[in-house]
């Protein structure tokens, strides 16, 4: 099965997304990250840790579930659901800039659910989107502002992020299915 | 390993939203919530769970999310109810349902129609749920057997109220932060009670040490059987409680003495703040409402510190709103009915 990121690649990745994130807005003060369950949500607090030591400032970090916003939640009478997870978002997001972070970028439909979901907790300045990972395929018109790496893969293939936090180490592999 | 769909399906000719493989799936077995008998305590401790994630929405700005636009709920209500008919409906609009209540006394029912007509009529118009509250036990499941639609039980005869039960239970782990080992005493009516039954049925399920008390002629018979400690001293079952849970006297529901006077039975069973001390010191006060002041209950207790009767109404919307979203996705397997 190959890795397409090891720990240090994902480390440098983040890095290099966090100094690009100060070099595109001047006003760091507006930014506040949201990470999208279940693994965008430390990816959002590693980039909230970089910003903070290139700039100096804390900024606000929140959790997205999306759930309930997914499109083809009603749509199979038969098979299983997900589990609803709880969103946190403890600040307002009116008028930030809020940076949406996710592990992989694929059909676009997550993003799509979470945009719906930041737009109910207010009127965010503009929301711009952070991923580790960006492996084709979109459905939607929707595009990254923060790519860790582009992979190139086929829709048979399922890309998996692990992360210390959630599985104790750091690594990005591609699965062919069946395999 | 897991791959990014678990249980792939031969006509998905469409890609969906990508089934993370992060996100752990998992549905009720059955398609209708008739009563805790048919919930297993992994499926107890899932409607929790999602309950915890629901509680959210009521905090913010706009306290709704899309998840069952363009699905119809009929709220069939046979029994006068003002907390579980409004908390299903605050539930049912918080995930965009459309909403259908129908109340008795203006309908047909009271010129006659039976219960299966009724049914069925408001099953010509394609609802997807019906929350039904009905005054003979076992009216559910009747419903459940003749109508396409899923089917929640808000109350059915002295029979069960599962979603009453989820809600205190989940009252519960919220202060405690488990179920199981805790001393929960429910003292009143048991005979009548259909919150009783579901609630032992729940928390035996979880383990907890049910202790019941009430006057002899309103214990059920044979409700041991249950795995319930039953005592006529309200004071033994209070002592070192975790939790104490009250039931109403349910005078609409007696025909017959069961008891001398209201006044002396709060004499004897009433939960006076004397009693509440024999407790543990961070033991929590729970009633399903609507209370009787002064008959069950003491005033001084249902608006003391330890009272959490108000939170368990909040936490009734979270709790129903789960329900909905965990019947509305469908059942795990197929079944052959």
């Amino acid at each position: 099965m190959p890795v397409v990121m090891d720990a240090d690649r994902i480390q440098r990745s983040l890095t290099r997304i966090a100094h690009e994130i100060v070099e595109r807005n001047s006003a760091i003060d507006e930014i506040a990250i949201v990470g999208i369950r279940e693994r965008g949500v430390p990816l959002a607090r590693r980039l909230a840790k970089r910003l903070h030591e290139i700039t100096g400032h804390q900024v606000p970090t929140g959790a997205l579930d999306i759930t309930l916003y997914r499109d083809d939640l009603m749509r199979h009478a038969v098979g299983p659901q997900p589990v609803v997870r709880s969103t946190d978002i403890l600040f307002n997001i009116d008028d930030r800039l809020i940076l949406l972070v996710d592990d992989v970028l694929y059909t676009g439909r997550t993003i799509r659910a979470a945009l719906d979901a930041l737009i109910d907790f207010g009127r965010p300045k503009a929301i711009q989107l952070a991923v580790l990972i960006d492996r084709g395929h979109r459905e939607l018109p929707i595009k990254a502002d923060y790519v860790g790496k582009n992979v190139p893969t086929s829709r048979r293939e399922s890309v998996q992020v692990r992360l210390e936090e959630v599985d104790g180490h750091d690594d990005v592999l591609i699965q062919t299915a069946g395999e | 390993m897991t791959m990014s769909s678990s249980r792939p399906r031969e006509s998905d000719a469409v890609a969906e939203v990508v089934v993370r493989a992060d996100v752990p799936m998992t549905r009720l077995k059955q398609k209708h919530l008739l009563g805790i008998a048919d919930l297993s305590p992994e499926e107890i401790v899932l409607i929790l769970d999602t309950a915890t994630a629901m509680q959210e929405i009521a905090h913010r700005p706009i306290k709704k999310v899309p998840t069952l636009r363009g699905r119809t709920v009929v709220n069939l209500f046979f029994e006068p109810s003002t907390r579980t008919r409004t908390s299903f409906e605050v539930a049912e609009k918080r995930l965009s349902a459309d909403t259908l209540n129908v109340a008795i006394a203006t309908s047909s029912v009271v010129k006659g129609e039976t219960l299966v007509d009724t049914a069925l009529n408001l099953e010509a118009m394609s609802p997807d749920m019906i929350v039904m509250r009905h005054a003979s036990s076992g009216a559910c499941h009747l419903l459940s057997r003749i109508c396409k639609s899923k089917i929640i039980n808000a109350g059915d005869g002295m029979h069960e109220h599962p979603t009453q039960a989820l809600l205190d239970a989940f009252t519960i782990r919220s202060h405690k932060g488990r179920l199981g080992g805790l001393k929960v005493a429910i003292v009143g009516d048991l005979l009548h009670s259909r919150v009783l039954r579901s609630n032992v049925l729940l928390l035996t399920k979880l383990g907890a040490d049910v202790w019941l008390c009430g006057p002899p002629t309103l214990v059920p018979p044979g409700i041991e059987r249950l795995g319930v400690t039953v005592t006529s001293n309200v004071e033994t079952a209070v002592a070192d409680a975790d939790v104490i849970m009250m039931l109403r006297i349910q005078l609409e529901r007696m025909q017959g003495a069961f008891f001398p006077s209201l006044r002396e039975y709060f004499q004897v069973f009433g939960m006076t703040e004397e009693r509440v001390r024999l407790a543990r010191p961070d033991a929590i006060i729970m009633h399903p409402g609507p209370m009787n002041r002064g008959v069950e209950i003491a005033s001084e207790v249902a608006d003391g510190a330890s009272s959490v009767i108000l939170e368990q109404v909040a936490n009734g919307v979270a709790v129903r709103m789960a329900v909905l979203y965990l019947l509305a996705g469908g059942v795990e397997h197929e079944t052959a009915a």
